[in-house]
């Protein structure tokens, strides 16, 4: 039984038919979806995993010479050293349509600060593990912006993998069963009221029938008597 | 014209100064709090967060986790890495294949 109540008419067959081809082909359609989004999320995330465990270490190698660098230098010095940075980085990002989900792409610019220039102060009053770590960082930093790109990118497919899923099995395990279960209904109880029909009418027609032969009967009936009259009468 | 920033405890992001990124050393959770609110109005594309503070910022982090800017990603502070960047690689698997398969 359908959990709600329809109507079974033939309008409502024809409607709920109608239905069911778009569900239909709208399932497929997010299948193939869900299926090619898979696909792409699967390639970027590979790259996510590899490209954070370099850059993660890369960054602790970074933080290890800063700590040195630190422990050598008095703070205040340090800060200085990095108050006014030569390099300056412009970002702009643009956005790619992966199956309709868009996912940022960074272009960045650097400013000043070319081949071995990123230092941002004299050599004088700093450490060379300063140097080490900025060179570190500076290395560090190309993997840092793909990083960035991809990550945001895997999470932002995710999700939209996630929900396309959710469609995919609304419509696959409630939404097609629930209206073929309806068009299975409305089909036997229009059947139903056909044979109905042709019952009906064939009892009707069997009454009728039996009326007329009723009325024939006694029409017999009452020629044979007016018949037997007569000849009665003739013989008198 | 977007902006990179990065934010964590000082000695964390000191480094990334010498990069050009713009930096902002917060002490605890609740300037963080304001700071990235702040920082995603205002047109930041790239977010790099220590992971030590993330931990405390959770909720926050998820709400932007769907939104196109900022993207924040994880680094690991100076007491090192936590695993939580790596985790949330791991979630966003899971997210999407209903198991993690790698």
């Amino acid at each position: 039984m359908p959990s709600k109540t329809i109507n079974p008419t033939r309008m409502e067959l024809t409607r709920l038919k109608g239905q069911l081809r778009t569900a239909q082909r709208g399932h497929k359609l997010l299948k193939d979806k869900r299926d090619e989004l898979m696909k792409q999320f699967m390639d970027v995330v590979r790259e996510n995993r590899a490209l954070r465990r370099r850059v993660e270490e890369e960054i602790m190698r970074a933080h290890a010479s800063f700590t040195v660098a630190a422990a050598l230098m008095s703070p205040d010095m340090l800060e200085q050293a990095l108050m006014c940075p030569k390099q300056s980085v412009e970002l702009e990002m643009s956005f790619q349509n992966v199956m309709s989900v868009n996912v940022p792409q960074y272009q960045f610019k650097t400013q000043g600060g070319g081949q071995g220039e990123i230092y941002p102060y004299g050599f004088a009053q700093t450490s060379g593990e300063l140097d080490d770590a900025v060179d570190a960082m500076a290395r560090v930093f190309q993997d840092l912006l793909k990083l960035a790109e991809i990550e945001k990118t895997s999470q932002l497919l995710a999700e939209e993998i996630e929900k396309t899923r959710r469609r995919v099995n609304a419509l696959e395990y409630v939404k097609i069963p629930e209206m073929q279960e309806s068009i299975k209904y409305i089909s036997m109880k229009l059947d139903e009221n056909e044979r109905a029909n042709t019952i009906r009418l064939m009892k009707v027609k069997d009454i009728i029938l039996k009326e007329a032969l009723e009325e024939k009967r006694e029409a017999s009936e009452k020629a044979l008597q007016a018949f037997a009259e007569e000849n009665s009468s003739a013989q008198v | 014209m977007y902006r990179i920033a990065v934010m964590g405890d000082k000695d964390s992001v000191l480094g990334f100064k010498a990069l050009g990124l713009e930096v902002y050393p917060v002490d605890d959770a609740q300037q963080a709090r304001s700071r990235l609110h702040a920082l995603a109005k205002e047109n930041c594309a790239i977010l790099y967060l220590t992971e030590q503070l993330a931990q405390q910022l959770q909720p926050e982090i998820a709400r932007y986790k769907d939104a196109l800017t900022p993207a924040i990603i994880l680094i690991p502070g100076k007491e090192g890495s936590l695993g939580i960047g790596m985790a949330n690689v791991k979630t966003a698997v899971e997210r999407a294949v209903g198991a993690d398969i790698l």
